[in-house]
């Protein structure tokens, strides 16, 4: 499906502002889930099952946001990813920007990772395979 | 004392859609406390029984072994107020089930007219993201409770009976 970034952006815009019951203006790219747009963890499933609802595809479990590597124990230690974690979490999540987060993996800032911008991205790449 | 907020099933759809209905009384004391003078059927409990309604199919969908829990309300829209005397009837959907939680639509009717949608988010709490335990134990669909069911006619419905009367 041929779809442009601006037009996947607007189309996680509304599903954010449906799922969560943000404003439009509150959804901009680097706005995170759960600390800016309120987002708690059965909101990620509700917007896990609209976007697949929304672009046709079919979302596997972790796949936009694998929160299942906390739970191995060789990946944290001390409330931080470990380096070996870390590389993980980036294989996993090879939509989301490190930038800040490898800096300070501490497992509390992980949220962080989960943007507006994450979203579009893992779209735009899925859509375009 | 239970807790329930539907009167009966009509139909029963496996893993699809139930239906089921609610008959407002002035008998039910909240009403007279909601309010004095002019009772009405307070929407949250409108939600409560789309709620069961969409909770027991969902639940039914696995066989009651999962704990099946509101965990969001994403859509409920009323046109007018419920007063006593009326019937609401609550048809709901599964629109999806997974490991870990399902999702259903459903549209209130009362007396007959459409009167709004109440579309819900379920979490099974043991497959809850954040890991958490519970009890063993299926606090959600007790024996009890599963007796109750059985008195709704909700196993035998699974072969699609129509509108009859719970036996």
């Amino acid at each position: 499906m041929a779809m442009s970034r601006e037009e996947v952006f607007e189309k996680v815009k509304d599903v954010l502002v449906d799922a969560l019951g943000v404003d439009d203006e509150e959804v901009t790219e680097n706005a995170t889930l759960q600390e800016d747009l309120g987002a708690e963890s059965i909101d990620f499933l509700d917007i896990v099952f609209r976007l697949e609802k929304t672009f046709g595809i079919k979302i596997p479990r972790g796949e936009l946001f694998p929160e299942e590597i906390l739970n191995n124990p060789e990946y944290v230690e001390a409330g931080k990813l470990t380096p070996k974690g870390l590389s993980a979490l980036k294989e996993a999540m090879p939509h989301a920007d490190f930038a800040e987060f490898e800096n300070d993996p501490d497992i509390a800032k992980m949220p962080n990772l989960f943007t507006v911008k994450t979203i579009v991205k893992y779209l735009t790449t899925k859509l375009a395979a | 004392m239970r807790w329930i907020w539907i009167d009966k099933f009509t139909d029963f759809q496996s893993g699809r859609s139930a239906t089921a209905i609610k008959n407002v009384s002035l008998a039910e004391e909240h009403l007279h406390d909601h309010f004095a003078a002019y009772p009405v059927m307070p929407a949250s409990l409108i939600v409560e029984g789309m709620a069961q309604t969409a909770g027991i199919l969902v639940g039914e969908a696995r066989d009651f072994q999962e704990k099946v829990i509101l965990a969001k309300v994403k859509r409920a829209c009323f046109r007018r107020e419920v007063r006593p005397g009326e019937q609401l009837r609550y048809e709901a959907t599964i629109e999806q089930v997974t490991e870990e939680a399902a999702m259903t639509r459903g549209r209130v009717f009362v007396d007959g007219e459409p009167l709004g949608d109440i579309d819900i988010v379920f979490s099974h709490i043991d497959n809850n993201l954040s890991g958490l335990k519970f009890p063993e134990e299926n606090f959600v669909f007790t024996d009890d409770f599963k007796s109750l069911l059985r008195s709704y006619n909700v196993r035998a419905a699974r072969t699609g009976a129509e509108d009859g009367p719970a036996r």
